[in-house]
């Protein structure tokens, strides 16, 4: 075991660390491993939001997840044709005559932490 | 013809399945085979981990079945041995995504590569269990002397003989033969005489089998504990040869280890 250690280079940390560390970095990838199918619905739905607001080409639409090592970023690429301005002056006016509750925004971030204890 | 199928399987979970895969899979590549040890639980994947191959992962078997990739592209090839690959499994996919008839189809495209095909198969007895046992010639069944994992062993080996598997041999794994000598677990005697199936080796408890997963070198590779030794073993049985079942020093006691002489007839 020992010759292995040298080999591959873990020089002399403790195997319990080099478990914590290899859980670490595959539990950053689990977490934020996304399902095809969620993936599709998701790239659905903000079709259905961003075409309230303007014209987008959907058949070169792209959209994946981009890990490295510690981080994990949603990449979208989405071609805009036109925006429909008198639709999103509309829109903006609905949203400011909407009563939003002043406690929103401290519930949207709790949903994004529990999020992550799926 | 190509290469044998063999799942490794269990029913109860947690008693060694996937450690046995990648040991066994690391002795045979070892002994100069071609192996490809597949993971099949969908979902919950952790052949990877225990082999150390996780970074490497880039496809998994459902891209190759729902051909999103070539086979070739989801093999994970292991650098510190010649001829072993991992087929991992997809980790954001449920077992439904595939099914029996797709897993024997992956095996047979995977025979003519290799000589052995090693199934880490899911616990339980559901369609996990029924994939991975499709495409398979023969079984390995992982217990441990305690008795919920040998009753468990005995659902799954009345499944795999109904389903023509043979032969079906039993990983006796986490012996303790201090706690049999002192008859405070069962014993090899005691398990087959139970599930009444052919032995391929026995497995001590071993601390090393922890530190190996934690840094995902299987044991196998540096073959210096007491576990690594029993897995290199079975391997050398599942290749025909002849090799006695390990002696350890408690067993010296007369009236055990004169059992196991009449018993395996060394």
């Amino acid at each position: 075991m020992d010759f292995f250690r040298k080999f591959f280079g873990g020089g002399d940390t403790p195997s319990a660390k080099a478990a914590k560390e290899r859980l670490r970095i595959v539990l950053i990838h689990d977490r934020t491993d996304i399902s095809p199918q969620l993936l599709e619905s998701l790239r659905v739905e903000m079709i259905a939001v961003l075409t309230k607001y303007m014209d987008i080409d959907e058949s070169k639409i792209e959209m994946d997840l981009d890990h490295d090592e510690s981080a994990v970023a949603l990449v979208a690429n989405i071609p805009v044709l036109r925006i429909k301005r008198g639709a999103s002056d509309t829109l903006a006016d609905d949203l400011t005559d909407a009563k939003i509750p002043p406690h929103t925004e401290s519930l949207r971030n709790q949903n994004i932490r529990s999020r992550r204890r799926r | 013809m190509g290469a044998r199928v063999i799942v490794i399987t269990s029913g109860k979970g947690g008693v060694g399945k996937t450690t046995s895969t990648a040991n066994i899979a690391v002795a045979l590549a070892k002994a100069g085979k071609r192996v490809v040890a597949v993971d099949t639980d969908i979902g919950l994947r952790n052949l990877d981990m225990v082999m150390g191959l996780e970074s490497r992962v880039v496809y998994n078997f459902i891209d190759v079945i729902e051909k999103n990739c070539k086979l070739t592209q989801a093999l994970v090839r292991d650098k510190r041995v010649e001829n072993l690959y991992l087929l991992p499994a997809a980790q954001t996919r449920t077992k439904d995504a595939v099914s029996p008839a797709q897993m024997a189809e992956l095996c047979s495209q995977l025979r003519p590569d290799f000589d052995f095909v090693l199934l880490d198969c899911p616990a339980g007895i559901e369609g996990g269990f029924k994939n991975a046992a499709a495409g398979a010639d023969e079984a390995l069944v992982v217990t441990t002397p305690e008795v919920p994992a040998v009753r468990d062993a005995d659902r799954i080996i009345g499944m795999l003989e109904s389903m023509g598997k043979s032969p079906i041999r039993l990983v006796i794994n986490r012996f303790r033969a201090i706690m049999v000598q002192n008859n405070e677990m069962l014993s090899q005697e005691d398990i087959l005489d139970v599930l009444s199936i052919k032995l391929i080796g026995i497995v001590p408890e071993d601390d090393s089998v922890i530190k190996a997963a934690n840094r995902g070198e299987p044991l196998t590779f540096a073959q210096e504990s007491p576990a690594a030794q029993a897995y290199a073993n079975i391997a050398a049985r599942i290749l025909g040869e002849n090799v006695p079942l390990l002696q350890w020093d408690s067993y010296r006691s007369k009236g055990l280890f004169s059992s196991l002489k009449k018993m395996f007839g060394f």
